[in-house]
């Protein structure tokens, strides 16, 4: 039984921006695999809920006519793993959501309440930061879409307005097309687990397989928020897909990132894995993209 | 006096209709154990992380203590008690647990067996590793997991070589 | 013969179906809830509670504090009473406590009509506290500025104690002597069994009857009695099916806090369900324990002499005393007998969780140390650590003065080889010693000797009771009790066994009910197989006696002449058939001449103990930038004597080898420096292994019955946990050539150590 002053169940997303309206203290419950936890701990306890997890239509991935992948907020993990469009096109998307806890979580959790917690472990974070992923949320003045990069604001804040819910998270064509990504999650375990340091490479490599035209990476846990690592990005673009590029982006990427000491492991190790995830990361892209290291 | 707000939930628990005036407040452990006494969802974390309280909805695998029990209008929702043949017939997981000596307290056993229902109902052939994460999902101090693993592993391949 | 077979639990359908019930399960929906209050001090004194705005809570029926309970200081550890005060458990807790001594230590209780409020109220109770400086390591808590938690003991040392042999001093200065020395350190741990501790209690009469998940079923009995200042009589403990214990529940955990709540409502139904985070913190945990060993040691590899140091870490109360450390050291002379020693064990209090029983008992702990200190020594001598081991442990026709267990055969060497073996020992010794790259791989081993039951340090006695039904089959009922590791289908194949019935006759009753079962102690140290067995053989020759001279009353055939075969009196002259036990016991039951109700009941007090023993083999790869290790290969092989149910004992050996990986690998609990709060108190932040983490799990046994036993068994429940973490460290070692003497080998401190040793 949880402490909820007052549970408002929503049935359309024009409702929901209603009752967020109408009750400004209230949380968004999504799948609450987060929140109901935060509520039996207590942080959350005695709060007014918006349970927005009916809302079926924000349930799915789709192809827009341009070619975005429109990935409703709802969707939840396992979906998107199972997800043909997100197979085909960024699977490395459906890697990361499946390496979330386990499969009962990846059954509740939906991308949209990952992200909407903005907190930096989240699977998802890194990879959607690595792609250039844009945010549609939909509010009282209509629907916003907010590149991912303004997306996050502070630890476990998101630039949400008052009212406003996100309703999918689209990534355009440009940003997938001819990209292949690979995500490593390293923790503790090898389930049930969050990630000690996320780290998310998507390259794109030349049509002789043998240069790095664009190179893109976003570490999870390297800072308060998911964030990209462009020093490293800038290293290796344009450079030859070998060893040599590939320890010197380890390197570079040294210079990205600001983990912190926390009891979880010490800035020390983070730096330590930062770099040499990020190389692991970049010769398995390489590899995937046809390239030979 | 604060009121407590009161929904009615309809849904199908095990093959039957049923309905039932629930606290909003309550989890879907809560209404299987209390409303319906169901006790094979047991509970041993609260929080999603232990897999004792695991059950079928609509076909998936869900961890029902973090899910509200109003959640639960509509849908399709199985328990252990429900894998009984109609003439109380074990269903061929659980005579895999006892014949693989996959049972030691019990007490993650049935959300274990759920599991295994949704990942042999699939249809499909796993290797060992890809069970492994298929069950990564549930906590067991007694097993190890070996004889769970097992358990699975064979009932999967009987299933598979019946269909042939 | 049912003994020796791998028939079906006798509890698997009900637990397959869901039918099995647990305490929660049993409890009526509408019972009260009671919440404790814990806590957020590490040290100090509770000056002042405010519960008024809690008391405001709509449903809020009670809320009791520290100043409201009685003034009965009581033990808490699951072991025998002793009538000698002098050994008696410590008798150190209150209900709850003005003096708080750890943070999570219980300082009040809100009961209420539901969970929510009861939540509410707890969060709304204030508590002024004049807080105390902490300490939270058991070195620093034994220097004499340190803060002191029991005004009994001075340096907050609960117990010392030590083993002279020989003379060390002397013994050292022998010309020509190899010294090695090493730190060795375990974390403090958690049992994790999935169903935490629950009760309920409710008042008949003047009497209350509690409902517990525990171990110890009429140990509870006394100490509930104890903490209320009542009769032990009055209390009812019934112990239905629990989900685990590992020696958390061998010891009254919120039992007695429980009872007396349902006294404070008027004897009416109160349910205390631990959460997971109190499991954690205010249950009980696995000492950590840091050894410091050093070792005197001959060119040839012999022991000269050999000194050790312990410093567990006892937290907050004493539980079980200093009965772990001590058992710990008491491991050390026997393993590796040498002629010169010096050991000493302390047991000290600080500010942390209560340590208490942990599946092992200080054995894991101490064979941590011991066998990676063994392989320290192969490494500076440059010898096989199997041929080392073989050399200096335990030789066959040992006998230890104290226990008079005997080491019959060679069971190590047995284990050893079949180990060896399985894993291919010495071709991958070889091989992976050339490893060079970043990813090596490695191959270690470690040994262990484990008790089978505490005799001679306390009482061992086990009672039974048989009663024949009208058909013949026999109702068993044991004071051990069954958790999870299968002791009800080993007793019912004991009993079948004795009787000469099949086994699916014999019906165990699996709850404990201190009112209508025969006095036993319920489950620990290993010993329900060995203990419960001569009262179970005892028992089943009276109860056969019994039909014998009932048989020979209906047949005029001598008793003498009479055997049970397979269910039937049979005439052993000529092997004739007389009749089934199933006539026999309907014509005992309904006679017009001489009815008879056919029942046996005896205790049986055992004097006797025996050495259990086993190894464990481990192959690792590990990735130093990663600084992960990827487990490739394990097995444990154990001699625990006669194996009662080979399916039964293998699964008992998984569990095990997967609890000794994750304290190995994996498990710790971690405490804030500044404030004494345990910062991973669930099952996301401690890592528990999960199907993922570890390989398959390999169990062989060598089977050498043991001639002290009812049934030729011993012990098999907690040896399984040991020899894991000291196999994987050796492996590690192996591939690496790190020692690593802090566990768990987790990536936090493989990069440490890499890093300090130029790895990385």
């Amino acid at each position: 039984m949880y402490d909820i002053k007052a549970l408002y169940e929503a049935t359309s997303v024009k409702h929901a921006v209603e009752l967020l309206q109408a009750h400004p203290e209230a949380k968004v419950l999504a799948g609450g695999s987060d929140v109901l936890v935060q509520m039996r701990e207590g942080k959350l306890a005695g709060k007014e809920l918006v349970s927005i997890y009916r809302l079926d239509a924000l349930r799915g991935v789709s192809l827009d006519a341009d070619g975005t992948i429109r990935i409703g907020s709802l969707t939840s993990f396992s979906h998107i793993t199972q997800s043909p469009i997100i197979r085909q096109h960024l699977n490395v998307l459906g890697e990361a959501v499946d390496m979330v806890g386990g499969p009962q979580v990846r059954n509740i959790g939906t991308i949209g309440g990952n992200t909407c917690n903005g907190v930096t472990s989240a699977d998802s974070g890194s990879t959607l930061v690595a792609y250039d992923a844009v945010m549609q949320v939909e509010g009282p003045e209509g629907v916003r879409l907010i590149p991912i990069a303004e997306w996050y604001v502070g630890a476990g804040r998101v630039s949400l307005r008052p009212g406003e819910l996100q309703t999918a998270i689209l990534v355009p064509l440009q940003k997938y097309q001819g990209y292949k990504g690979h995500y490593i999650k390293y923790a503790m375990r090898n389930a049930m687990d969050i990630a000690t340091t996320g780290c998310s490479v998507n390259v794109k490599l030349s049509a002789d397989k043998k240069t790095i035209e664009d190179v893109r990476m976003a570490y999870g846990v390297a800072g308060p928020v998911p964030m990209r690592a462009p020093a490293a990005e800038a290293f290796a673009k344009g450079k030859p897909a070998l060893e040599e590029t590939i320890q010197g982006f380890g390197e570079a990427a040294l210079g990205d990132v600001n983990p912190r000491n926390s009891w979880r492991a010490s800035r020390e190790f983070r730096l330590h894995l930062a770099q040499e995830l990020s190389k692991r990361a970049l010769r398995e892209t390489i590899r995937l993209s046809g390239g030979v290291v | 006096m604060h009121e407590v707000q009161y929904k009615l939930v309809k849904c199908t628990i095990n093959g039957r209709p049923v309905q039932t005036m629930v606290d909003v407040r309550a989890s879907l452990t809560d209404m299987l154990r209390n409303d319906y006494r169901l006790t094979s969802v047991k509970k041993g974390c609260e929080v999603g992380e232990c897999g004792a309280c695991n059950v079928l909805i609509d076909g998936e695998c869900f961890n029902s203590c973090i899910y509200l029990a109003v959640w639960a209008e509509g849908k399709n929702i199985r328990t252990l008690e429900g894998l009984l043949g109609p003439n109380g017939e074990l269903s061929d997981i659980q005579q895999a647990f006892i014949d693989e000596t996959a049972v030691q307290c019990g007490f993650c056993t049935p959300g274990f067996i759920m599991t295994a229902v949704e990942i042999l109902e699939t249809g499909k052939e796993y290797t060992r590793d890809e069970l492994r994460k298929l069950l990564s999902g549930h906590l067991c101090r007694c097993t190890g997991y070996e004889n769970i693993i097992n358990a699975v592993e064979n009932t999967m391949h009987k299933r598979l070589a019946a269909k042939k | 013969m049912s003994v020796g077979e791998s028939i079906r639990r006798v509890d698997a359908l009900d637990k397959v179906t869901g039918r099995a019930k647990y305490t929660d399960d049993l409890a009526d929906k509408c019972v009260l809830v009671a919440k404790i209050l814990h806590s957020n001090i590490a040290h100090g004194i509770v000056k002042k509670i405010d519960t008024s705005a809690a008391e405001a809570i709509e449903g809020v029926v009670k809320i009791v504090t520290c100043f409201d309970v009685p003034p009965y200081r009581f033990p808490t550890a699951g072991h025998p009473w002793s009538t000698d005060p002098h050994h008696q458990d410590v008798q150190d807790r209150v209900l709850l406590t003005q003096h708080v001594r750890f943070y999570g230590d219980d300082v009040a209780a809100v009961i209420a009509e539901n969970e929510v409020a009861a939540s509410q109220a707890v969060r709304a109770i204030q508590v002024e506290y004049e807080e105390l400086p902490f300490v939270l390591d058991a070195q620093r808590a034994m220097e004499p500025d340190a803060p002191l938690l029991h005004e009994a003991y001075p340096n907050n040392i609960l117990g010392h104690t030590n083993i002279r042999k020989g003379d060390y001093e002397a013994a050292i200065k022998e010309p020509g002597l190899i010294k090695v020395e090493g730190w060795y350190e375990t974390p403090t741990v958690q049992h994790c069994h999935i169903e935490n501790n629950i009760s309920y209690a409710y008042q008949e009469g003047q009497r209350i009857t509690v409902v517990a998940s525990t171990q110890i079923p009429h140990i509870v009995r006394r100490i509930v009695g104890q903490a209320l200042g009542i009769p032990w009589g009055d209390v009812r403990i019934i112990k239905p099916y629990i989900g685990g214990g590992f020696g958390n529940k061998q010891d009254a955990l919120y039992e007695p806090l429980c009872a007396f709540l349902c006294t404070q409502v008027g004897g009416r139904c109160v349910k205390l369900d631990v959460s997971r985070e109190e499991t954690f913190v205010s249950n009980r945990v696995r000492h950590g324990i840091r050894s410091h060993i050093i070792s005197y040691l001959r060119p040839d590899g012999s022991f000269a002499a050999r000194k050790l140091e312990c410093f567990s870490n006892q937290g907050a109360y004493a539980s079980h005393g200093h009965g772990i450390a001590a058992k710990g050291m008491g491991a050390f002379p026997q393993l590796y007998p040498c002629d010169n020693l010096e050991c000493d064990a302390y047991s000290v209090f600080t500010n942390r969780p209560v340590a208490g029983a942990m599946r092992g008992y200080g054995i894991p702990q101490a064979m941590f140390a011991n066998e990676s200190h063994i392989d320290d020594i192969c490494r500076v001598l440059q010898m096989d650590p199997i041929e080392f081991r073989r050399k200096n442990m335990m030789p066959v026709g040992y006998v230890d003065g104290f226990s008079k267990n005997e080491n019959y055969v060679d069971s190590l060497g047995q284990c050893i080889e079949k180990g060896k073996e399985y894993i291919d020992y010495d071709r991958k010794r070889e091989e992976y010693a050339k490893d060079t790259g970043p990813v090596r791989r490695g191959i270690g081993m470690a040994i262990f000797w484990y008790n089978t039951a505490v005799w001679p340090i306390s009482l061992e006695t086990s009672s039974c009771r048989m009663v024949l039904n009208q058909d013949g089959s026999i109702q068993l009922q044991m004071g051990e009790t069954e958790i999870g590791q299968g002791s009800d289908t080993a007793f019912a194949q004991m009993a079948a066994e004795t009787l000469g019935i099949p086994v699916e006759q014999v019906h165990i009753i699996s709850s404990q009910d201190t009112d209508l079962t025969p006095f036993g102690l319920g489950s620990y140290a290993s010993r329900q197989t060995y203990v419960g067995g001569f009262a179970i053989r005892q028992t089943a020759l009276l109860m056969k006696q019994r039909i014998q001279q009932y048989a020979s009353e209906m047949t005029r055939v001598a008793p003498f002449d009479i055997d049970i075969v397979d269910g039937n009196i049979l005439r052993t002259t000529d092997g004739r058939v007389l009749m089934t036990l199933g006539d026999l016991a309907t014509e005992a039951i309904y006679s017009l001449t001489h009815s008879q109700h056919i029942t046996s009941e005896s205790t049986y007090q055992i004097k006797n103990n025996a050495y259990s023993f086993g190894c464990g083999f481990a192959e690792v790869e590990v990735d130093i930038p990663l600084c992960k290790v990827r487990i490739l290969n394990i097995i444990n092989v154990h001699d625990c004597g006669r194996l009662i149910n080979p399916a039964l004992a293998e699964a008992q050996v998984h569990g095990g080898m997967s609890m000794g990986i994750g304290f190995g690998m994996s498990e710790q609990l971690l405490f804030d420096e500044k404030t004494g709060k345990t910062l991973n108190d669930n099952l996301l932040d401690y890592k528990l292994s999960t199907t993922m983490d570890h390989p398959d799990l390999v169990a062989r046994f060598v089977e050498n019955f043991e001639p002290t036993s009812a049934y030729g068994t011993k012990s098999l429940g907690e040896p399984p946990a040991v020899p894991g973490a000291p196999a994987l460290r050796n492996a590690i070692l192996h591939a690496t050539g790190v020692a690593v003497n802090t566990l768990p080998l987790n990536p936090h401190t493989l990069f440490a150590q890499f890093k300090e040793e130029g790895l990385l």
